[in-house]
C-alpha cells in the first residue's frame, strides 16, 4: 500500500528515524552550548532522547500491518518496530555502560554519544530499509559512525591503526556489497525488495548470481563472519573498551536486518545461491570462531572470536530459510547481544582509570574482588556457551530445531559439536574467576547504579532462560 | 489425580533455599549450614508423603503437576513419578542431608556457597529424575552440571581445574548429542512429552540413531568403559559431599535415563544392541574389578569399585532380551531391571557411605594414599565397625543392600545365559577381594604410624552421618520388599513396552 501524500500523518511510521535525526541536532547543539557542564549534560540528555524516542515509538509508530512509506523504499512492520526497540534499549544500555570508561580516559566528549546516535539511526534505517538504495544507506551511516568511534581514542596508535584497518576493509566490503545491489539492480530495474523476488523469478542468470556472491560477501563483512572476519578481534581489541562495547552490542541487529531484508526478502526467490554461500560461511564462522578463541589470552579478543562463532550460529538460521529459521536467528541475535553486552560490560565495571580489565587474567579471583561481577560474567559465560537454565541455550536449541526440520543433518552436528567445543574457553573464564587464587588487582570502583544495570542484564539471561515463552513467542509474530 | 505441587516444591524448595543461604554471603558464615540444614530437612519431610502417597498398583504417573511452559513447541513444565523414579528421588532427598552435616567442620572457605550448591544441586537432580517432559528433562540434565562444577573446581585437590573440565566437557558432549536425538523424536511427536516419545513407531535405522544418541549421554554419565575416565578423576579431586553426590545420585541418571528414554523409546533396537550393552556391563564388572585391585588411593579405588557396579545396573537393564529370547516367557524378564533399580538404591547409599567414610579419615590425616593408614581399629573402634559394614555391604554381603540388587541382576543373567551369570559373579570374588583388602590394609593391623596412633575417633556428628546410611543399609537388606512393590507395576509397564516392537507395520 504505498501512501502517496506525504502528511504527517502519514509519515507516522517514520517516527524513530525522524525522531533520531532531531536528537541528533539537539545532542550536538547541547554539547556546543553546555560549556563546562557538558560532560553531565549530554550523556543524559541522549539517554533522555532515546528513551523519549523509545516511548514515542511505541506510542505513535508501532504498526500491527506492513506500512511502505516514501515509494516503497521504506517499511514498517512489526518486526522494525521490535528491531528498533530492541536497538534503542542496547544503545542506551551501552552507553550506561561505557561512561565511567570514557570518563576515566578522558575521552568523555558529546562526539561519543552523537556518533551512537548516528549509528543507531543507521541500524534504524537498515531494519526499515525496503529497498536497495535504504539499505546501502543505513549500512554506510552505520558504517561511518562506527570508522569513527573506533578512531575516538586519538592519542592510541593502535586505536588509529585498527581504525584505518577497519576502514579499509569496511570501504571495501561495502563496495562489494554496492556493486553487486548495482548489477541486481542493473539486471532487474527495480530498487524495491518487493518488486525483485518477482523480477528475479527461480532461475537467474549469471549476472543476477554474480550479483548476490558480491552481496553475500558484503553481508557476511558486516556480521563478521569467517572467512571475512578479520577485522572484528583488531576492532573489538584495539578500540577503546567502551567503543567495543558498542561494536559487540547493537549493530548485529542492523547485520541481522541487512541479512534478513535484502537476502530473504528481496533475494529470497534465488534464496538456493545464497543459501548455499551461508553454509559454508557458517561452517567457517563456527570452526574458525570456536577454535582460535581457545588460544586467546586477551579478554576483548576471545570475545570477538566468540561473536564469530555466534554469528555462525545466527547465519544457520538464515541457512535453514524457513520461517522457523528466521525466528531462531532473530532470537539468537537479540539473546546474543543481550549476552554480548553484558560481558563487555563485565569488562567495563571492572575496569578503571589507569587500569583496563582485557587480559584474561585480570580477572582471576574475581569472585573475592566483587562477588556482584564474577556472577554475572559466570551467568553470561554459561549462557554463551548454551548451558540451561540460560537463556543462550534455548536460542542454540531454536537453530537445531530449524535445521533438523530442514534435514540440515551435516550442519547440525557440526554446529552442536562446535558448541561443545566452545564450551572450554567460557568454562575457562569461570575457572579463572573461580578457581584461582585472588591476584592484587585494582578493585572495581562502579557505582551503585551501573551495578544495578549489570545485574539486571545477568538476571534477565537466567529469567528468560527459565521462562522463555515470551520472547520466542514475540519472534514467531513479528515474523509471521 | 493432582496434588499440587508436591513436586515442585521438591524442586524448587532446595534451588530458591540455595540462593537464600548464598544470600546470606560469607558475612554470617555461622548462620549458612543451618539454615542449608534446614531447608535439606524440610526437603526430605516433604519426600515423605510421595512415598506414603504413593500407589503402588499402578504404572501411571502420579503426583503429576502440569503447566504451559513453552508455548510455540508445546513444551510444558510436567512433572510426575512412577516406581523407576521414586526410589530415586527419595535417595537424592536422603544423601543430601548426610552430605551436608558432613562437611560441618570440615568446609571452611567459602562456607555459604558449598552449601547453597548443594542445595541447588538437590533441586536440579530432583527434576531431572521427575520431569515427564523432553526438554524440561533436558533443561535440568545440563543445568546440574554447573553446580558440580563449581563444587569440585573450588573445593576440589589439587588436581581439581583438570578434573572438573574433563569431567563437564565428557558429560555435556554425550548430552548435546541426546539434545540431537530429542529434537528429531520431537519433530516426528509433535511434542516434547515422554510419554509422546513412547508411543512413537519408529523404522529400526531410526531407532539405531537415537539409541546411539541416546547412549552417548547415559553410557558417559554411568559410567560404562570405554567412556569411565572421567569418574576416578572427578571422585578423586572432588571434596568428600562432591564424591558422595556423584556416586550417589548422578551416576544413577545414567541408569535412569536408559530405563526413562533408551528402552521404551527404541525397544527394537535395544533388543538388537542388547548384546552390546551387556559385553561392555561384563567389562566394566570384571576388567574393573581387577583394576580396583590395584589402586593405592582409597577414592579411586571407590570410584573404580563404582563403576564396576553400575555395570550390573547396565547388565541388568538390558538382560529382559535375553530372558524372554531363553525362557519363552515374560514373566521373569523384568527381574533384571529389578534388579538394577535396587542396585542403584543400594549403591547409592553404600558408595556414598564408604566416600564419607574416606572423609572422615582424610580430615584427619589429610591423606587418601592406602599405605598413609594401617591398624585404624586400634584408634578408632566405632569408626571401623562402620566401614567394615560399608565394605561387606559392597562386597555384596547377604543381609545387606548389595546383596540384595546383585543377587536379582545374577539371576535374571542366569535366566538369559550360564556364561553372563558366571562372569557377572566374579564380581562377588573381585569386589571381595577389593573391599576386603582395602578394609585389612587400612583397617586391621598393627597401628602403622604416627599419626594413626594419634586419630580420635567417630564424633557424634559424624556417627549420625554414617548410622543413618548404615540402617538404610540392613534395612534394604534385610527387608527389600517395600522397595520392590514401588516398582513392581512400572517394572512390568516397562516391560511391556520393550517387548512390544515399535516398527511401523
Amino acid at each position: 500500500m504505498h501512501n502517496a501524500q506525504w502528511t504527517l500523518a502519514n509519515l507516522k511510521p517514520a517516527l524513530p528515524e525522524m525522531w533520531l535525526a532531531f536528537s541528533i541536532c539537539v545532542v550536538l547543539l547541547a554539547d556546543v552550548f553546555a560549556g563546562r557542564s557538558r560532560a553531565r549534560v549530554t550523556p543524559t540528555l541522549t539517554l533522555f532522547m532515546i528513551a523519549l524516542g523509545a516511548m514515542l515509538t511505541i506510542r505513535y509508530a508501532a504498526v500491527t500491518e506492513p506500512v511502505l512509506l516514501f515509494a516503497g523504499l521504506y517499511i514498517a512492520d512489526p518486526l522494525a518496530t521490535t528491531l528498533k526497540l530492541a536497538a534503542f534499549l542496547f544503545v542506551a544500555v551501552t552507553l550506561l555502560y561505557s561512561r565511567p570508561s570514557l570518563e576515566s580516559r578522558g575521552m568523555l566528549r558529546g562526539e561519543y554519544y552523537v556518533l551512537a546516535l548516528t549509528a543507531l539511526l543507521g541500524i534504524c534505517v537498515m531494519v526499515s530499509a525496503s529497498g536497495l538504495l535504504t539499505m546501502y544507506l543505513g549500512v554506510e551511516l552505520l558504517a561511518l559512525s562506527l570508522y569513527a568511534m573506533v578512531a575516538f581514542d586519538r592519542e592510541s596508535g593502535v586505536a588509529a591503526e585498527v581504525a584505518m584497518k577497519y576502514f579499509v576493509l569496511g570501504a571495501i566490503a561495502s563496495g562489494c556489497l554496492l556493486y553487486g545491489m548495482s548489477l541486481i539492480y542493473g539486471l532487474t530495474g527495480s530498487l524495491l525488495f518487493t518488486d525483485l523476488t518477482e523480477k528475479l523469478g527461480n532461475n537467474p542468470g549469471l549476472g543476477v548470481v554474480l550479483g548476490v556472491v558480491f552481496v553475500v560477501v558484503g553481508v557476511a563483512f558486516k556480521f563478521g563472519a569467517a572467512p571475512f572476519h578479520m577485522w572484528v578481534p583488531d576492532v573489538y581489541h584495539g578500540s577503546p573498551a567502551a567503543v567495543g562495547a558498542f561494536v559487540a552490542a547493537a549493530p548485529k541487529i542492523g547485520s541481522f536486518a541487512l541479512a534478513f531484508r535484502l537476502l530473504s526478502q528481496g533475494l529470497g526467490s534465488v534464496d538456493g545461491w545464497w543459501t548455499e554461500m551461508f553454509g559454508i560461511i557458517a561452517v567457517l564462522s563456527l570452526v574458525a570462531g570456536n577454535l582460535i578463541a581457545i588460544a586467546q589470552s586477551n579478554l576483548k579478543r576471545m570475545l570477538a572470536y566468540s561473536a564469530i562463532g555466534n554469528v555462525g550460529f545466527i547465519l544457520l538460521g538464515f541457512v535453514a530459510g524457513t520461517e522457523q529459521g528466521y525466528e531462531a536467528a532473530l532470537y539468537y541475535t537479540l539473546v546474543y547481544v543481550l549476552m554480548a553486552l553484558g560481558s563487555f560490560g563485565v569488562i567495563l565495571l571492572a575496569s578503571r582509570s589507569g587500569f583496563e580489565a582485557e587480559e584474561i587474567i585480570h580477572l582471576r579471583g574475581l569472585h573475592t574482588r566483587d562477588p556482584l561481577l564474577a556472577v554475572a560474567m559466570l551467568f553470561l559465560m554459561f549462557s554463551t556457551a548454551g548451558v540451561p537454565p540460560f537463556v543462550g541455550f534455548w536460542a542454540k536449541l531454536q537453530i537445531f530445531q530449524a535445521l533438523w526440520n530442514t534435514q540440515h543433518t551435516v550442519l547440525l552436528v557440526i554446529a552442536a559439536l562446535m558448541s561443545v567445543v566452545g564450551l572450554y574457553y567460557y568454562l575457562r573464564i569461570v575457572k579463572i574467576m573461580y578457581f584461582d587464587a585472588p591476584a592484587d588487582m585494582p578493585v572495581s570502583r562502579a557505582g551503585l547504579g551501573l551495578r544495578l544495570v549489570l545485574a539486571i542484564n545477568a538476571l534477565a539471561v537466567l529469567v528468560l532462560g527459565l521462562l522463555p515463552g515470551a520472547l520466542l513467542d514475540l519472534c514467531a509474530r513479528v515474523l509471521s | 489425580m493432582r496434588q499440587v505441587g508436591l513436586l515442585s516444591l521438591l524442586v524448587w524448595l532446595p534451588i530458591l533455599g540455595g540462593f537464600a543461604v548464598l544470600a546470606l554471603g560469607e558475612r554470617r558464615v555461622a548462620a549458612a549450614p543451618w539454615l542449608a540444614l534446614i531447608i535439606a530437612l524440610v526437603t526430605l519431610g516433604a519426600s515423605v508423603p510421595l512415598y506414603t502417597g504413593f500407589d503402588t498398583g499402578t504404572s501411571a504417573w502420579q503426583f503429576v503437576e502440569r503447566l504451559p511452559w513453552i508455548k510455540i513447541w508445546s513444551a510444558d513444565y510436567y512433572l510426575g513419578i512412577d516406581g523407576i523414579s521414586l526410589p530415586l528421588i527419595l535417595l537424592t532427598t536422603v544423601i543430601t542431608v548426610p552430605v551436608l552435616i558432613a562437611a560441618w567442620t570440615v568446609i571452611e572457605q567459602r562456607v555459604a556457597q558449598y552449601y547453597a550448591a548443594f542445595l541447588i544441586m538437590e533441586g536440579l537432580m530432583i527434576g531431572v529424575f521427575s520431569s515427564l517432559d523432553g526438554l524440561l528433562f533436558y533443561f535440568f540434565w545440563e543445568a546440574m552440571l554447573i553446580p558440580m562444577f563449581l563444587i569440585i573446581g573450588i573445593w576440589g585437590g589439587p588436581r581439581r581445574v583438570y578434573a572438573t573440565l574433563k569431567f563437564f566437557l565428557y558429560t555435556f558432549l554425550g548430552s548435546v548429542l541426546m539434545l540431537v536425538a530429542l529434537i528429531y523424536l520431537y519433530i516426528k511427536a509433535g511434542s516434547y512429552e515422554i510419554a509422546a516419545f513412547h508411543a512413537l513407531p519408529l523404522t529400526l535405522k531410526e531407532q539405531f540413531w537415537i539409541f546411539l544418541a541416546f547412549f552417548a549421554a547415559f553410557a558417559v554419565k554411568v559410567p560404562m568403559f570405554p567412556v569411565h575416565t572421567w569418574l576416578p578423576d572427578a571422585h578423586v579431586e572432588a571434596p568428600t559431599g562432591g564424591s558422595v553426590v556423584l556416586a550417589a545420585i548422578m551416576l544413577k541418571m545414567g541408569g535412569y535415563g536408559f530405563l526413562r528414554f533408551s528402552l521404551p523409546i527404541a525397544p527394537d533396537a535395544s533388543r538388537s544392541l542388547d548384546m552390546f550393552i551387556i559385553a561392555l556391563s561384563l567389562i566394566a564388572v570384571v576388567y574393573i574389578g581387577f583394576v580396583a585391585l590395584v589402586q593405592t588411593d582409597m577414592k579411586k579405588l571407590i570410584a573404580y569399585s563404582s563403576i564396576a557396579h553400575m555395570g550390573f545396573v547396565t547388565l541388568g537393564c538390558f538382560i529382559a532380551f535375553g530372558i524372554v529370547t531363553q525362557t519363552g516367557m515374560t514373566q521373569g524378564a523384568g527381574m533384571g531391571i529389578d534388579g538394577a533399580i535396587v542396585q542403584m538404591v543400594s549403591h547409592g547409599l553404600i558408595s556414598g557411605a564408604l566416600f564419607l567414610c574416606v572423609g572422615v579419615l582424610y580430615d584427619r590425616v589429610h591423606s587418601r594414599e592406602i599405605g598413609a593408614y594401617g591398624g585404624v581399629i586400634n584408634t578408632m573402634p566405632i569408626f571401623g565397625a562402620f566401614m567394615v559394614l560399608f565394605a561387606l555391604a559392597n562386597s555384596g554381603l547377604p543381609g545387606t543392600s548389595g546383596f540384595v540388587g546383585e543377587f536379582l541382576v545374577i539371576i535374571a543373567a542366569f535366566n538369559a545365559n550360564f556364561w553372563f551369570a558366571f562372569l557377572a559373579a566374579t564380581t562377588l570374588i573381585l569386589g571381595a577381594a577389593y573391599t576386603l583388602w582395602l578394609v585389612k590394609r587400612v583397617i586391621f593391623g598393627p597401628v602403622a604410624n604416627k599419626h594413626v596412633a594419634g586419630l580420635e575417633d567417630l564424633n557424634p556428628r559424624e556417627f549420625l552421618v554414617l548410622g543413618v546410611l548404615a540402617v538404610g543399609v540392613l534395612l534394604i537388606g534385610l527387608w527389600p520388599a517395600p522397595l520392590l512393590d514401588i516398582t513392581q507395576a512400572s517394572v512390568q509397564h516397562l516391560v511391556q513396552q520393550v517387548l512390544t516392537s515399535k516398527l511401523p507395520l
